[in-house]
């Protein structure tokens, strides 16, 4: 798994490839974590496009990020969700909670939810 | 680098008599870096089976999260432990049909898992962690757990048959 970063404007795009699973889910959990408590950023929008599979350690990691967005106020955008990726949210029954994209230029566009 | 067979010459008696029919046999270590040479395997095997591509993604994911689970919670994060998958082509009768179905069999060395802390977690509350268990039973016909002599044994099935997505493209074409 590769992970790289972009920065426009007040938003960190966290570019992904390869698989994510219980030998490399830390390191993403880490870069998360990392964006949305010590940087500070608005918004961490995480491009799934180049991932074909996701499993519960890197679910869990998610679900990290989600957290740590809600209590720094900033917002935790996916784009990009293969197959595998959106059916194993789904049967985690936490694909509603995230805000999921097909792209990134509507994850850019998008608003933040009214809450 | 010893096996599982080696290592419990009279349980794996019972082994052998399981896996006389096996498809395919995979012997590794408790590394997590394996995890995606388990899915590299099983995907084009499960596609010679003909099941769908949803059915074959979930086979994939529950063997995936039961050999992490084995890695986790039977061995402790050792990665020098032996873990044995075993893949076999079942057929049953029903209604005067022929239902195929893969049956996988997970062994390993570790100690007897307590049952009663099976039950998977609840999902209403959103917290990371504890989704393995409830991703297997979500994806398989039949998950079982069997204490076989010194060895932890769970079997999982899938039938084949239409995915619902399949079944709708079906019904409109």
């Amino acid at each position: 798994m590769k992970i790289s970063a972009r920065r426009i404007d007040t938003s960190t795009i966290l570019d992904v490839s390869g698989n994510i699973d219980m030998s490399n889910s830390p390191e993403i959990r880490k870069v998360l974590l990392r964006e949305l408590r010590e940087k500070g950023v608005s918004r961490v929008v995480l491009n799934l496009s180049a991932v074909d599979y996701i499993d519960s350690s890197g679910v869990a990691s998610l679900v990290e990020g989600l957290k740590a967005s809600r209590e720094s106020g900033s917002r935790f955008v996916l784009f990009g969700l293969s197959d595998s990726a959106r059916e194993v949210l789904k049967i985690s029954r936490l694909l509603k909670l995230f805000e999921v994209f097909d792209d990134e230029a509507q994850a850019m566009g998008s608003k933040a939810p009214s809450v | 680098m010893t096996s599982i067979a080696a290592k419990h010459p009279r349980d794996s008696k019972k082994s052998l008599k399981w896996n006389r029919a096996f498809l395919l046999k995979l012997e590794l270590r408790s590394q997590p870096g394996l995890l995606c040479v388990i899915r590299g395997a099983l995907a084009p095997l499960m596609e010679m089976l003909e099941f769908s591509g949803e059915h074959v993604r979930e086979i994939i994911r529950a063997v995936d999260e039961a050999v992490a689970n084995i890695m986790r919670h039977s061995y402790h994060g050792r990665l020098d432990q032996p873990i044995e998958v075993y893949c076999n082509r079942l057929h049953r009768e029903s209604n005067g049909q022929t239902e195929q179905a893969i049956e996988i069999l997970l062994f390993d060395c570790g100690p007897a898992v307590d049952t009663t802390k099976l039950a998977a977690r609840p999902l209403d509350e959103v917290k990371p962690g504890g989704l393995g268990l409830h991703i297997i039973r979500g994806s398989m016909d039949t998950v079982e757990y069997k204490r076989a002599g010194r060895l932890n044994r769970l079997r999982l099935v899938k039938f084949v048959r239409p995915s619902k997505a399949g079944s709708a493209q079906e019904k409109l074409s």
